[in-house]
């Protein structure tokens, strides 16, 4: 039988970001979203924006969540974003984690980037936070 | 049990009722080792003392490497340091040595440490961040601008271009009228626990291993006083690894530089010597001294039986610790000061030769310098004022310490045997076995942490609500990144570029020849070739990694 | 989603729009009465590009060995459809779906398209929405398909048998000649690979393959076997010139059209099966419960029970009709 569309299994890409090969977090959070139910395009460490960006549109993810440790993130989550919007991607949601403080966060959240989480975050709370934010995006307006 | 009520007092209203607490087995270590009610000598009846212990200073050296540890000499406190250009980084040391400091740490930034030059699309927004940026002889010579490197001792954390690095280096030395032979120092040129974990990677293991070969055997021809390879299980611990895990893959990566070295050729006590070690100290005290103590019996082991060591310096294990980045928390970061103190304590009750201990706000991003100054002084308040220093190993005997030691040690054997099952190290990363491995310790780790079987003060027990994570910003100035890419300009501008094409050709020969790749990295360095241009060469002939997935 | 909007977004994929192709293919997936209607409407554009499986056992280097081929089709100058599908936790239903990271770079590459694909539980329906899957990129001007799957059971075969040429590829490691033929997969494949051919024991097993290929009756096409080292672009050439090879021979002896015909065949049957049985168990579904216990209490065999149930169901479509 056909499901409701907020209902549809929620695919999410999990990409590292920049040269930072430290993936203990991605895997941590690719295996919860998994066990979650959840469809986890992995793609690897070593991803450019633009890799990213266009393999989030070829596998119509809901959710892209970016893990960036590097201190790199006012670079990449800006131009990942911007190039969703350029491919047509403009309502698939940005998240992640890092070493992110308020401020930086504040910032992204202006631009548009979903809730980044910051060291100490339970894979319970990120769950939640996709499965909510993409049933609300999938809902019609 | 008193020591769940006592916490009571210091309850805010917004803490978790310490009743939940009773709801799990919490009896486990760190690496989620059940803990034994009470240690007891039946424990310990297989234990021999002079085949297992040893006095310190003597085989298997489970005690210890020197007979009188730090009475003779303290350890090292040897804190790591590096941000922004060659000459930030320069007045940092030069403000470490006028203050007696004696041994450098460099840390070099993403784009340094994986080979790539500062005007590479790759090191957008990653120049000079998490360490000093340095891509030519020219900033090398910068770095170390009057400091004689004749003099000092210099710790270089870089793993995948080390090789180049070490070139370059060596040429800085050279210039400075240094003598090279005399050089003291460490290069971390340790690539196997990359591909293990944290993944800072070039090229396929294999030539990778054969770049490591070629340090190990250009040092004991040429600079003896160097300590060519920092076999490293910091990193696999980060990457969440439990304790033995640790222990078994650094050695296990250990072995497997010897075992290369020894098929080019080399003798062992030749290199075995310049062999060096480096462990994390996690929260959980007598598991990390017992995983010290039974790392320096099974190297002590392995080198004289299997491989036959006479020199007793190649039996030795010595090694430099850091505390678990992993373990501090953004939450509540003053707590850090805490753990880092206990974990340093494990670091010093194993017998380490160097310590760094992390500043509160390491993990987080650049420290300030309060913090760093209290990391140092709690090393110093270990050293004198607690009195552990003063007598070797002191937790030898104790039936807890002493029969963990034994089954860390024998659960090692298991994982040696294992990998040699799998084909050995190479074999097994390639199969992504190493990798499985942590990434399942990391997933339990979390887990035990939402389900509260581990407790962690600030972040899910006792925290503090409303806590604004205040994470202080790692602001490196934008021009760090456009001084760099101007300098490589320049450089590139009035350097003789005909002999940096001959000297990347001789380098592209060596490599497909499969000869020593020191001595043409030294000419190309001195010719100022860049770091990118020759990675770039070698990327030709040997191609890159891509690792296999594990989740 | 309305039907206006799919209108438009099939508008955007006939101009070429790759977020219209991906979210078709998203349809297409989720089935149901969107997917006939984008299937419908791309049908016309369908031209027989050739479609190639690729199985085995995981951990055999499938998707470097697919990395290498689409990067050999694209210096030829086709554009490349890739379908990847990997396993669903049968306890989560979640999926993790790696096959990405051996095809990085061929991202940015506006010629190639890869999907990955977890199976979601469909029994049999899998290898349709596959092959479905497949029909969308080869109607977004893909000139040649490539569908990869970890061959571990029927399922996965099913899917590869969705594909004209199946290559079946083993590595040297201990236990994947075994495990291959116990799952059948010997019979379905058209090219054998024992990739990873630097490692030890690679030439034991291509001459044990070929050994167990020599038994078989012969055919018009006997299944070559290859050695490759995928990661170092080695054996990929004569890979690839063994895939024309067999294409051709396809062709030329007629089993191209015969093994497109079984395939529509196969589909229709399915669809069919499909929907006779959704009708059949929802409209039953209370009759088979009371029909239940009277074969419990011993007054009926499953036989009649469901002897009863068929002519009641034939009964009711036949009103209808």
């Amino acid at each position: 039988m056909e499901r409701a569309d907020t209902e549809r299994t929620i695919r999410v890409l999990v990409a590292k970001a920049g040269l930072d090969g430290h993936d203990r977090g991605a895997k941590v959070v690719a295996r919860a979203l998994r066990d979650a139910g959840m469809e986890v395009i992995y793609t690897g460490i070593r991803q450019t924006p633009a890799m990213i960006a266009e393999a989030a549109v070829q596998e119509d993810v809901d959710a892209v969540g970016l893990s960036l440790l590097s201190g790199a993130h006012m670079h990449i989550f800006p131009e990942v974003l911007r190039l969703l919007r350029e491919k047509g991607g403009d309502d698939i949601l940005l998240t992640g984690g890092g070493c992110i403080g308020d401020e930086d966060m504040a910032a992204l959240a202006a631009l548009g980037v979903g809730r980044l989480f910051g060291p100490g975050a339970s894979t319970r709370e990120i769950v939640a936070y996709i499965r909510a934010e993409v049933a609300s995006r999938r809902a019609p307006t | 049990m008193s020591d769940l009520q006592r916490p009571r007092a210091i309850r805010s209203a917004t803490d978790t009722p310490p009743s939940r607490l009773l709801e799990h087995d919490r009896h486990v270590t760190v690496s989620g080792r059940p803990i034994p009610l009470l240690a007891t000598p039946a424990d310990v009846a297989d234990l021999d003392y002079d085949r297992d212990l040893g006095d310190p200073g003597r085989y298997p050296f489970t005690r210890g490497v020197h007979a009188d540890l730090y009475r003779g000499k303290l350890w090292t406190m040897r804190q790591f340091a590096g941000f922004g250009t060659a000459e930030d980084t320069n007045r940092r040391y030069r403000f470490l040595l006028e203050r007696g400091q004696t041994g450098l740490s460099v840390a070099f930034d993403l784009p340094t440490l994986m080979g790539r030059d500062a005007d590479d699309p790759w090191s957008a927004g990653e120049v000079g961040h998490c360490g000093v940026s340095i891509g030519s002889l020219d900033d090398m010579q910068t770095l170390f601008a009057g400091i004689p490197l004749a003099d000092v001792s210099t710790s270089m954390t870089i793993n995948s271009p080390a090789a180049i690095i070490w070139a370059m280096y060596i040429a800085a030395a050279e210039a400075q009228g240094a003598d090279v032979a005399k050089l003291r120092g460490t290069l971390q040129n340790d690539i196997l626990k990359e591909f293990i974990a944290q993944k800072e990677f070039i090229f396929p293991p294999e030539p990778s291993l054969k770049l490591v070969t070629d340090t190990i055997a250009f040092g004991a021809r040429h600079l003896p006083q160097f300590n060519t390879v920092s076999i490293s299980g910091y990193h696999i611990r980060e990457a969440g690894s439990t304790a033995v895990q640790e222990l078994a893959f650094t050695l296990a990566d250990g072995f497997a530089y010897v075992d290369a070295a020894l098929a080019a050729g080399l003798a062992i006590d030749d290199f075995a010597p310049r062999l060096s070690f480096f462990f994390n100290s996690h929260l959980d005290l007598f598991e990390e001294v017992a995983k010290f103590r039974a790392a320096r019996r099974i190297w002590a082991r392995h080198m004289r039986e299997r491989y036959h060591a006479k020199n007793p310096r190649s039996w030795l294990l010595r090694f430099h610790t850091q505390t678990a980045g992993c373990s501090l928390t953004a939450q509540q970061p003053h707590l850090n000061i805490v753990r880092t103190a206990y974990e340093a304590l494990a670091g010093v009750l194993g017998g380490t030769q160097s310590l760094h201990t992390n500043s509160m706000d390491e993990a987080l991003a650049l420290p300030s310098e309060e913090a760093v100054e209290i990391a140092l002084r709690t090393q110093q308040i270990l050293a004198l004022e607690i009195g552990v220093a003063d007598t070797v190993d002191p937790l030898a005997g104790s039936y807890y310490v002493e029969s963990m030691t034994s089954r860390l040690e024998a659960e090692a054997e298991a994982y040696f045997a294992r990998i040699a099952e799998l084909g050995g190290v190479v074999a097994a990363l390639q199969e992504g076995f190493f990798q499985r491995e942590i990434a399942d310790a990391a997933h339990w780790y979390q887990m035990a942490l939402e389900r509260k079987q581990r407790i962690v003060v600030g972040v899910n027990e006792f925290v503090n609500a409303g806590e604004r994570q205040a994470i202080p910003l790692l602001r490196i100035d934008p021009e760090v990144a456009r001084s760099q890419v101007r300098k490589l300009a320049d450089l590139r501008s009035r350097r003789d570029n005909l002999a940096v094409q001959s000297a990347l050709a001789a380098v592209a020969q060596a490599a497909r020849d499969g000869d020593n790749l020191m001595p043409p990295f030294i000419a190309a360095v001195k010719v100022h070739a860049t770091l990118g241009e020759i990675v770039g060469t070698l990327k030709t002939i040997y191609g890159e990694y891509i690792e296999p997935i594990v989740i | 989603m309305l039907g206006t909007d799919l209108d438009r977004i099939i508008a955007a994929f006939t101009a070429g729009d790759r977020r219209a192709a991906s979210r078709l293919i998203s349809v297409v997936e989720n089935g149901g009465a969107e997917a006939e209607a984008v299937l419908e409407a791309l049908y016309p554009a369908l031209n027989g590009a050739p479609r190639l499986g690729v199985t085995g056992p995981p951990g055999v280097g499938k998707s470097t060995l697919v990395d290498a081929l689409v990067r050999g089709e694209r210096r030829a100058g086709r554009r490349v459809g890739v379908v990847a599908v990997d396993p669903t936790s049968p306890f989560t239903g979640g999926a993790v779906l790696g096959d990405r990271v051996r095809m990085g770079d061929l991202t940015l590459d506006s010629g190639v398209f890869i999907r990955s694909m977890a199976t979601r539980g469909r029994l049999g329906g899998l290898a349709r929405a596959t092959k479905e899957v497949a029909d969308v990129l080869e109607a977004f001007g893909h000139d040649v398909l490539v569908i990869e799957t970890v061959g571990v059971g029927q399922t996965e075969m099913d899917i590869a048998t969705a594909a004209d040429t199946v290559v079946v590829v083993l590595s040297p490691e201990s236990g994947d000649a075994i495990q291959a033929m116990k799952a059948g997969l010997m019979e379905v494949a058209d090219i054998l690979v024992v990739n990873k051919a630097d490692r030890p024991g690679a030439d034991q097993l291509v001459r044990t393959l070929e050994a167990d290929l020599a038994m078989r009756p012969a055919a018009v096409w006997r299944p070559p076997v290859l050695a490759t080292i995928a990661s170092q672009g080695e054996g990929i050439a004569d890979l690839a010139a063994a895939v024309g090879r067999h294409h051709q021979s396809l062709q030329r002896s007629g089993d191209l059209a015969t093994r497109r015909l079984e395939r529509a065949r196969g589909e229709i049957m399915a669809i069919l099966r499909d929907r006779l049985w959704q009708r059949a168990r929802g409209q039953l579904a209370a009759d088979v419960s009371a029909w239940s216990e009277r074969v419990v209490a011993g007054r009926a065999t499953p036989y009649a029970a469901a002897r009863a149930l068929l002519a009641a169901f034939l009964e009711s479509v036949e009103d209808k009709a």
